[in-house]
């Protein structure tokens, strides 16, 4: 029998008998549907991590100086070991400075820390706060809006200016110039210079409840009451220039703490690499979990085919062995079941494939998990589909094509 | 239609094979079933012989082999021993594929419950052999209405089966069997389920049929029906008791000469 014929045959089959091939895909359906989701999801998550988290959050071609090391799973021990490294302080951001090239490198100490920030009148709320150096601006690449940023002058002096995320305005002065107006952080009074554009959120994290004072305003000793520094942040011209840097800080940093050859370094760098190999391998994991459950999901929708199969071939022995009189081989009945129970299959996971494309997004629309459906998850659904609907086809086909038509013919 | 010399001829040259104008020759066939221990010899050697264009009945009580021969003559069925030359061919030795192949190709089947598939139309179902000797769509729907205006029924052929009537079904059962040109139309009671009637209506088809070169036969218990056929065969505890003309078939029996 032709593959077509077989296909045809399989499609009528399956119109004739709405309900029963309807159970029948529903579990292939929705197997395929969270596979397809799950995998969006992550992928989403991936897409958006490389893109946009790494610039947004940690910014483009930096790293960091810092006590302790990001993003990386610590031990106890390890832990107290960290905790023996000298803080960081001001005369350090010199040495980072001085170590490095001017005019490629940029470099800005940074304090940040939620704080309430409040406007008389208002209910306080937090805000991601920043004491950092003019150049952070450069450096994270923000555009300024309304009013400016603060300048080098402002730091030198500890002026008690900021420079807020739009969110922060339009919280406290919505509808109103934010700009010369007062906000106060950490129970500070500072004056409104600037408004930062709109950066969006990450993973429901929004970018822009942020407020950006000068490192030398009394925000850094709200932040770090010890006043050492919580990082610098250096960006490098390229990104193949961040390990140049790096070396360049590392030995500037390493005599200035008076490290021997042999002793371990007291301070960390970090880049942004670094969290995106961190979230590499959580994304494994997700990747690992996400799809063990939806591939539950499929064994089970093949054992429910398979079932369906059986009593199908039950139902329809007179068929085959009408068939089978008028000529029909043992192969042509195979096809004929093989090809039905992955039509089936293939049609389930067809749906499935749709309905996870609807789920990721929707997902994507009411939480704030991204969503990016990877083209190689619909054709491995469709794959998987077929690999279901044959997998669970062939014991009820063969059984079939054993049947001895005067038996089959027999039966009523 | 063949003489018994000729037959006893053709059924004793064991081992040879038969020519071209015999389409069936069985030669000592014998098949015994295990039911359960005990060994049910249902054909205890029959030989029979059948030319191209004759119209046999074979007939016989229930128990009699009947159903067991109609089973091997259809290629349903192989014997446990002797030979059984199908149009030239020793289908005795064939292997199951094989075996679809031959009924696929040369033998029509009308059942007595017709057997149609029931959720497909009369032009699909008569459709189906053809499907199975790889016909190309176009060629076989054109085969397939060709056969069904054959016996009247060129207006129904969309209906499936439950909308048609047991005569109506039994004639699409009919094309069907004849779609493919087979070298023989096998009928196994094929008036069984259809009323008396109707019955007459099925015999003057197959009375066509036989009338124009189709080799015909039919397997019955019914002498009235039997006695359609140009030959009849009468089986009894897996022998055959006698294989008679109308004519003389008829006079044994004492009934009448069916008149269509």
């Amino acid at each position: 029998m032709p593959f077509l014929e077989a296909v045809r045959l399989a499609l009528q089959t399956i119109r004739v008998q709405k309900l029963k091939s309807f159970f029948t895909l529903t579990g292939v359906m929705i197997g395929v549907m969270f596979l397809i989701a799950v995998v969006s999801i992550v992928e989403g998550m991936a897409d958006y991590v490389e893109n946009d988290f790494a610039a947004s959050i940690i910014g483009t071609n930096t790293f960091y100086v810092a006590r302790y090391p990001n993003f990386q799973d610590v031990s106890d021990e390890e832990w107290r070991r960290l905790q023996r490294r000298p803080r960081l302080f001001a005369p350090a951001a010199d040495v980072v400075r001085g170590a490095l090239p001017t005019g490629t490198y940029r470099t800005a100490m940074v304090n940040e820390s939620f704080l309430p920030a409040t406007v008389p009148g208002l209910r306080p709320r937090s805000v991601q706060a920043v004491a950092t150096e003019a150049s952070y601006f450069e450096i994270k690449d923000y555009e300024i809006t309304q009013g400016r940023a603060f300048n080098a002058q402002e730091v030198a002096l500890g002026a008690r200016v900021v420079v807020v995320g739009s969110e922060v305005a339009t919280y406290y002065y919505a509808g109103l110039d934010p700009i010369g107006r007062e906000l106060r952080i950490g129970g500070v009074p500072y004056t409104i210079i600037g408004v930062i554009a709109a950066q969006g959120s990450v993973f429901g994290f929004s970018l822009d409840r942020l407020a950006v004072a000068p490192v030398t305003a009394p925000l850094s000793r709200v932040i770090r009451p010890r006043g050492d520094l919580g990082q610098i942040v250096v960006q490098a011209p390229t990104r193949e220039a961040i390990l140049d840097g790096q070396e360049m800080v590392r030995g500037a940093l390493r005599a200035f703490y008076g490290l021997g050859p042999g002793d371990e370094d007291d301070f960390s760098l970090s880049s942004s690499d670094a969290a995106l190999s961190f979230f590499d391998e959580l994304k494994g994991k997700l990747v690992l979990f996400g799809t063990a459950l939806p591939a539950i999901g499929l064994v089970v929708g093949a054992l429910v085919i398979m079932n369906i199969m059986l009593v199908a071939v039950a139902e329809r022995t007179r068929e085959i062995g009408i068939r089978k009189a008028l000529g029909a081989r043992r192969r042509d009945i195979i096809a004929q079941f093989l090809v039905e129970a992955s039509t089936l299959s293939i049609l389930g996971a067809m749906i499935g494939a749709g309905m996870g494309i609807g789920l990721a997004k929707l997902i994507a629309a009411v939480t704030p998990l991204p969503a990016s459906v990877a083209p190689w998850s619909l054709v491995a659904a469709l794959v998987v589909g077929a690999g279901v609907g044959i997998t669970a086809g062939i014991y009820p086909a063969s059984r079939a094509a054993r049947l001895d038509p005067i038996t089959a013919l027999r039966q009523e | 239609m063949s003489t018994t010399a000729e037959r006893q001829a053709v059924t004793g040259a064991a081992g040879a094979a038969p020519d071209r104008d015999w389409v069936i020759v069985t030669r000592g066939i014998k098949r015994e079933y295990d039911m359960g221990g005990e060994i049910i010899r249902a054909l205890r050697g029959v030989d029979i012989a059948v030319k191209r264009n004759e119209y046999v009945a074979i007939m016989g009580p229930s128990g009699s082999g009947k159903s067991t021969l109609m089973n091997i003559v259809g290629c349903l069925d192989t014997p446990n021993a002797g030979e059984y030359w199908l149009n030239g061919q020793l289908v005795s030795a064939m292997q199951d594929d094989a075996l679809a192949r031959v009924r696929n190709k040369e033998i029509g089947f009308v059942f007595q419950t017709f057997n149609l598939l029931p959720r497909a139309t009369a032009l699909a179902n008569v459709e189906l052999p053809l499907v199975y000797a790889g016909v190309p769509a176009a060629e076989r729907k054109r085969r397939a209405t060709e056969a069904l205006e054959k016996v009247q029924l060129g207006q129904r052929m969309h209906h499936k089966p439950n909308e048609l009537s047991g005569g109506q079904r039994q004639r699409v059962a009919i094309a069907r069997a004849l779609v493919n040109d087979p070298s023989i139309l096998l009928a196994d009671e094929p008036t069984g389920n259809l009323d008396s009637q109707t019955s007459e209506e099925i015999m003057r088809v197959f009375e066509h049929l036989a009338s124009t070169g189709q080799t015909v036969i039919m397997v019955t218990h019914e002498p009235d029906i039997a006695a359609h056929a140009r030959r009849i065969v009468v089986l009894r505890d897996g022998t055959i008791a006698s294989d008679e003309t109308q004519p003389q078939f008829v006079a044994r029996l004492g009934i009448h000469a069916p008149q269509l």
